[in-house]
């Protein structure tokens, strides 16, 4: 386990590499001088502009600027935002609680409907019961988050005054989002699930489970779930890195403070220190989160690590 | 000799592979006219396709025509799904926006499958330090989420529709060339792969020819899973202000426009996700049916 342990962290530096270097790249990429770029709208003189080139050190040479940006990133100094002249990292963690937070919830949400309802649609194969909740996840999949946002919000804080629209703070405020974002990603879950179990159902040890007089719950329970869910664990890691993502829209829904709204903010005021940081710290975080996915399963599934 | 060889055997195997392959069509074909839900996919696109190619012909009303006397006009005879906040109406811009999603699909589709495509074949077939250069560019790309790689793309390229459907498509490439390249693996083993190879055939030719063809069907399933996809992306980077612009009628802007007004006009945002949600329903089930006609493995 320890050498496989040891491929894996050797792999992922590479990747964290160019993650870096493709982050690094988005400001140079920009057609024209990023400093202008930056600055046009609010109008700066050349002096301002030259003060930001500087600053960014955007006249060296690019591997000097990339060392630069590689070494700082490494220290946790992200550069300073364009807007606010605070450091980018105090900006990022300001906002990263709340993100991850509605990123786990989301999370509890994909699992908890996910599951049970790839659960049910395999133990009714084929059945009235299995065509709903494959009907269901098919929708799932098929319904932009950001609409499903706006259809709660309608119904749950405007016609019956449930629960906040908008918003942070207390877990009536984490509710719709929270569900919004687990939604799609419940649907994912729920398919593979499905199709997991009813793969594990056809082996023979499940057969002679049966034979052995089991109950069909115990036989499913016990026998089939422990190793249908073992592939379930590296589509959830993967959700975990689309619902990161997935906070960039539904955050804007929400008005909720956050990583993803402050990319997209950042976008459009052309703050691109912040909007590079965040969008390196996303990718980092996606990263290690499925560098620990990769881990978990060589751990529960033994054949992986041997391989 | 191997010359000699390499034009006569592909002439004899062209006339055989044409008999096959127009019945595997129509094998393929009837699968999919047995699928209902295949069916029901592909009826409803047909009938978008047709409406968006007539919007100017069917569409009641000037897509951009701001009449403030219909402000926020609820559905009904005059304006079948009501009007908007400037009175426009929201039939008409959802057929015109039917334009710009659609479109948005196929290109994103065609960069994705295109790129994802040669960089798969390249990749599968010299392997060596060209698959590792390509897999680490690949495994890169992959350690962007979702959506992200698209918004540092659109960073980048401006904001705008035809950036959106740039990013959407690169953003969509690792998943082809995975495809492609796993496929390219398995197909270049096989003994015509090698007999192609011995009668001097480059490698372009066998490439293009002799395996291309074998990754084909996995690649038209998931072209047509992936359009459903790049329409939510699109639809998405709009609704965030950094795809289609005011006053364009595209359905992800125009959600996010009417989502103000929701309170008082909820047809505003209603119907435009509604459209967003039934073409890629629509999508989604012409492409599960695919799958299952094509290469019932990936059932």
């Amino acid at each position: 386990m320890s050498s496989y342990v040891r491929t894996r962290l050797t792999l992922a530096i590479p990747v964290l590499l160019g993650v870096s270097i493709a982050v690094f790249a988005m400001l140079r990429l920009l057609p024209g001088d990023p400093a202008q770029i930056m600055l046009a709208e609010s109008g700066a003189s050349a002096e301002r502009v030259a003060a930001l080139r500087q600053q960014l050190g955007l006249d060296d040479p690019l591997p000097v600027q990339y060392g630069r940006f590689l070494m700082g990133a490494l220290r946790g100094d992200l550069g300073r935002s364009i807007l606010s002249n605070r450091p980018v990292t105090q900006e990022i963690a300001g906002q990263l609680p709340s993100t991850i937070e509605l990123t786990l919830a989301a999370m509890a949400v994909a699992i908890g409907i996910g599951v049970p309802l790839g659960l049910l649609a395999a133990t009714h194969h084929n059945g009235p019961l299995d065509l709903g909740a494959m009907a269901l996840a098919l929708g799932g999949v098929s319904m932009p988050s950001f609409w499903l946002g706006v259809l709660l919000i309608l119904l749950f804080s405007l016609r019956l005054g449930w629960l906040p629209a908008t918003g942070q703070g207390g877990i009536e405020r984490l509710i719709l989002p929270a569900f919004t974002l687990g939604f799609g990603a419940a649907a994912i879950i729920a398919r593979l699930v499905r199709s997991s179990v009813l793969e594990v159902l056809r082996h023979e040890y499940v057969t002679t489970a049966r034979a052995k007089g089991l109950s069909p719950r115990v036989v499913l329970l016990r026998h089939a779930l422990k190793n249908a869910l073992i592939p379930v664990v590296t589509i959830v890691g993967l959700q975990f890195g689309a619902l990161l993502a997935g906070t960039v829209v539904i955050e804007t829904v929400f008005s909720r403070p956050g990583v993803g709204r402050m990319v997209v903010n950042a976008i459009l005021v052309k703050d691109f220190p912040v909007a590079q940081g965040a969008i390196l710290i996303i990718a980092t975080t996606y990263v290690l989160a499925n560098l620990i996915v990769d881990l978990l399963y060589a751990w529960l599934d033994p054949r992986v690590r041997y391989g | 000799m191997s010359a000699e060889t390499d034009v006569r055997l592909p002439a004899v195997d062209a006339s055989r592979e044409s008999i096959r392959s127009s019945s595997q069509a129509r094998e393929v074909w009837g699968r999919i006219l047995r699928n209902r839900g295949a069916v029901v996919g592909m009826a409803f696109l047909a009938l978008l396709i047709v409406s968006a190619i007539l919007a100017p012909l069917v569409a009641p009303a000037d897509p951009l025509g701001v009449v403030p006397t219909n402000a926020q006009r609820p559905p009904g005879a005059e304006a079948w799904l009501g009007a908007d906040h400037l009175g426009r109406d929201i039939l008409s811009r959802l057929l015109y926006g039917a334009r710009i999603s659609l479109t948005l699909g196929l290109i994103s589709v065609s960069i994705a499958a295109i790129c994802g495509t040669i960089l798969g074949l390249v990749a599968g077939y010299y392997g060596g330090r060209v698959d590792l250069a390509i897999g680490v560019l690949i495994d890169v790309m992959l350690a962007f989420p979702g959506i992200l790689l698209a918004l540092g793309i659109v960073t980048v390229l401006r904001p705008g529709i035809v950036n959106a459907m740039v990013a959407v498509g690169i953003a969509a490439i690792p998943t082809y060339s995975r495809l492609i390249r796993g496929s390219v693996l398995t197909a270049k083993a096989n003994l015509y792969v090698e007999a192609a190879r011995v009668v001097g055939c480059q490698t372009p030719r066998i490439l293009w020819l002799h395996i291309l063809p074998n990754v084909l069907a996995p690649l038209i399933v998931l072209a047509t899973l992936g359009a459903a996809q790049a329409i939510l992306a699109g639809a998405a980077l709009s609704f965030l202000g950094l795809g289609a612009q005011p006053p364009t009628p595209e359905w992800g802007i125009m959600l996010s426009e009417g989502r103000r007004y929701i309170r008082d006009a909820w047809w505003n945002s209603m119907f435009p996700g509604l459209a967003i949600m039934v073409t890629v329903l629509a999508i989604n089930l012409l492409g599960d049916g695919l799958r299952d006609a094509l290469d019932p493995r990936l059932k």
